[in-house]
């Protein structure tokens, strides 16, 4: 649990004034002759002191800093339930193996004979991707999953250019991430929702009816967004590509099946892969992140350069290529990312893989059994790694899914994401992964249902809630309507 | 939940008020409860073409961001400026000092009686 801290911690800015200026570092005297600005240069080029600049002693900062980190929430404190976020351990090995010299005195000019450590990691993490989802090729480029959905369309994009095909529309189910329409009407298309079957997989009928001559490609998250995966999916592929389309397979949810099932069986001609959630890099604030992007052989000759290649068991760099859709950013990627995901897949090898997705799917659905009857499930079809309930049975009470999500925080867990995916009204989506142990797990169910009983009885406890944390309830709709951005001196806070 | 008799309404639960040629738009009681409190709301300028059915603004609430659709197309002839400084007027008075936008009507749109809408909005939260 979070407790209040013991006693109130002031804004950095607010302790200027407040305290005795214990000084500064002292330097030596200047070896060079002090020149008077106002003497060489006009006023206008002169910096003038900052006003309100903090004005503390090293101790005092550390202090600062130090006391403001433990009023945090963090990965490492507990289960982050996150949902479609796969929040999961972030193994420290995989921190040691991203702080070796040879990784981090590296720069990207160097010439290829001295870096063949590097380029071989890049290759040798492409190969184990390619294996692990059954694609031809990839690229290890795009900075997360986002860049990794914009990289895959615009190859769908040059794909049908090539083909002399100006096709528009891309279909996209009413369960999707919300930046996959983001990213279809960046790549130059137009986002068309299709709308989700009763059980919430894609409604065959619907597809059959808007897969048109000008449809370039559907967008389809595998397991999708309620965690139930789509068992027509290898039927839905055909459909698609039998009327000249691809298939955009969204990875964000690929922890439910890795080392399971491979998206290149079902049909996918670009699939994204977000290290940073399934391959345990970190992230959310901890990034960068990296959202590398696996094609089938429809779309490798326009993956993005430069590539790294092994040619007479060396590893060089392919700088340019006329087919390809050209770089998504500077130089390979981001590296130490890519470091720490190779480094989590060799440590897991082929069975701890497959196993990882077990442990994933187990304590979802243990989540999802034990919770079930207390809490409304809206879409009852099996699921997978994740688990999406919503707040209806606890709406008799007045009781909505932020004061749930909010009172998890007094029992000390990171609440789930809310009101996402978008149509399950007042949603609680719970991702456990297979990170905690299973007496975590069951502690967070035991929250839940003790949660569940105080809005039946005292709901007037989870309308008030946080009370434990340091900061209590904030006002968010005043937040987002009258947002200040900015301290100012002498403003009360 | 209140639905006045004397409008139209859309599936996408916008309503409708015909004065003269001209076409008073808001969202409906039940889609501003469902929204949550709206924080911000984008609406189009003035002058700006409508088409019956397609995207107009979007309102923004704490917990999501939705579009707004036009029920009828045509010129926007005004828009609902006090809503950039009190967004909650679409919570507080939807029917009323909550409207968006009115357009000038050229093209009629998709829209359904107050019954039929009632029937609507108890199917959906069935």
């Amino acid at each position: 649990m979070k407790h209040r801290p013991l006693r109130e911690e002031p804004l950095i800015f607010e302790h200027n004034g407040n305290r005795y200026n214990r000084g500064r570092f002292a330097l030596p005297p200047l070896d060079v002759h002090n020149v008077d600005l106002n003497a060489v240069l006009p006023e206008n080029q002169i910096r003038q002191p900052l006003r309100d600049l903090p004005d503390l002693g090293e101790l005092d900062v550390v202090e600062h800093f130090h006391r403001l980190s433990q009023m945090n929430f963090a990965v490492d404190e507990g289960l982050y339930p996150l949902g479609s976020c796969t929040m999961k351990y972030n193994p420290r090995v995989n921190e040691a193996a991203a702080r070796l010299k040879g990784f981090t005195s590296i720069h990207p000019l160097q010439p290829e004979s001295q870096v063949q450590g590097a380029l071989r990691l890049i290759w040798e993490l492409a190969e184990a991707l390619k294996t692990i989802t059954g694609m031809a090729g990839i690229t290890l480029q795009p900075a997360a999953g986002a860049h990794g959905e914009l990289t895959g369309m615009l190859m769908i994009r040059k794909a049908l250019e090539m083909r002399g095909e100006h096709r528009r529309q891309v279909l996209i189910p009413d369960s999707a991430h919300g930046t996959n329409p983001a990213s279809a009407t960046f790549a130059g298309f137009e986002a068309v929702e299709i709308a989700s079957a009763a059980d919430g997989t894609v409604d065959m009928d619907a597809l059959d009816r808007m897969m048109t001559a000008d449809v370039a490609a559907i967008m389809l998250t595998v397991p999708n967004t309620l965690g139930v995966f789509e068992p027509r999916i290898v039927e839905i592929a055909k459909l698609v590509h039998d009327r000249g389309g691809l298939v955009y397979m969204d990875g964000a949810n690929l922890n439910a099946f890795l080392g399971k099932a491979l998206p290149g069986a079902m049909g996918a001609d670009a699939l994204h892969i977000n290290l940073h959630k399934t391959f345990s890099t970190p992230h959310g604030g901890g990034g960068p992140g990296a959202g590398a992007v696996a094609v089938s052989e429809a779309l490798v000759p326009y993956l993005p350069v430069p590539r790294v290649v092994r040619r007479d068991g060396r590893f060089v760099v392919q700088w340019d290529d006329p087919s390809s859709i050209g770089p998504m950013r500077g130089f390979y990627a981001n590296f130490l990312i890519l470091v720490r995901a190779l480094a989590y897949i060799w440590g897991l090898g082929p069975e701890g893989m497959a196993e990882t997705a077990e442990t994933a799917v187990l304590y979802a659905n243990l989540v999802r059994h034990r919770l079930s009857g207390t809490y409304h499930l809206k879409y009852d079809a099996p699921s997978l790694h994740e688990v999406v309930f919503d707040d209806s049975y606890q709406h008799a009470h007045g009781v909505t899914n932020v004061d749930i999500s909010k009172r998890l925080l007094d029992y000390g867990f990171h609440p789930p994401t809310m009101s996402f995916p978008l149509i399950v009204h007042g949603a609680l989506m719970i991702e456990p992964t297979e990170s905690p142990s299973p007496e975590e797990v069951a502690s967070f169910c035991e929250a839940m249902l003790s949660i569940a009983k105080e809005a039946a009885e005292a709901p007037e406890l989870l309308h008030d809630a946080p009370h434990e944390t340091p900061v209590g309830r904030v006002d968010e709709v005043e937040a987002a309507r009258h947002p200040r951005l900015r301290w100012e001196a002498g403003e009360a806070t | 939940m209140s639905v006045p008799k004397d409008l139209r309404y859309t599936k996408t639960h916008e309503w409708m008020r015909r004065e003269g040629d001209v076409a008073v738009v808001g969202i409906t009681h039940y889609a501003q409860d469902q929204l949550g409190e709206v924080v911000y709301v984008e609406l189009p300028e003035v002058g700006a073409q409508a088409a019956a059915g397609e995207e107009l603004g979007t309102l923004e609430s704490v917990k999501a961001v939705s579009e707004l659709y036009a029920p009828v197309g045509g010129e926007v002839v005004e828009v609902n400026e006090h809503l950039s400084d009190a967004p909650n007027l679409v919570n507080d008075d939807p029917f009323g000092e909550g409207w968006l936008v009115k357009i000038k009507i050229a093209e009629e749109g998709e829209t359904l009686d107050a019954a039929a809408y009632e029937k609507l909005v108890a199917e959906e939260s069935a």
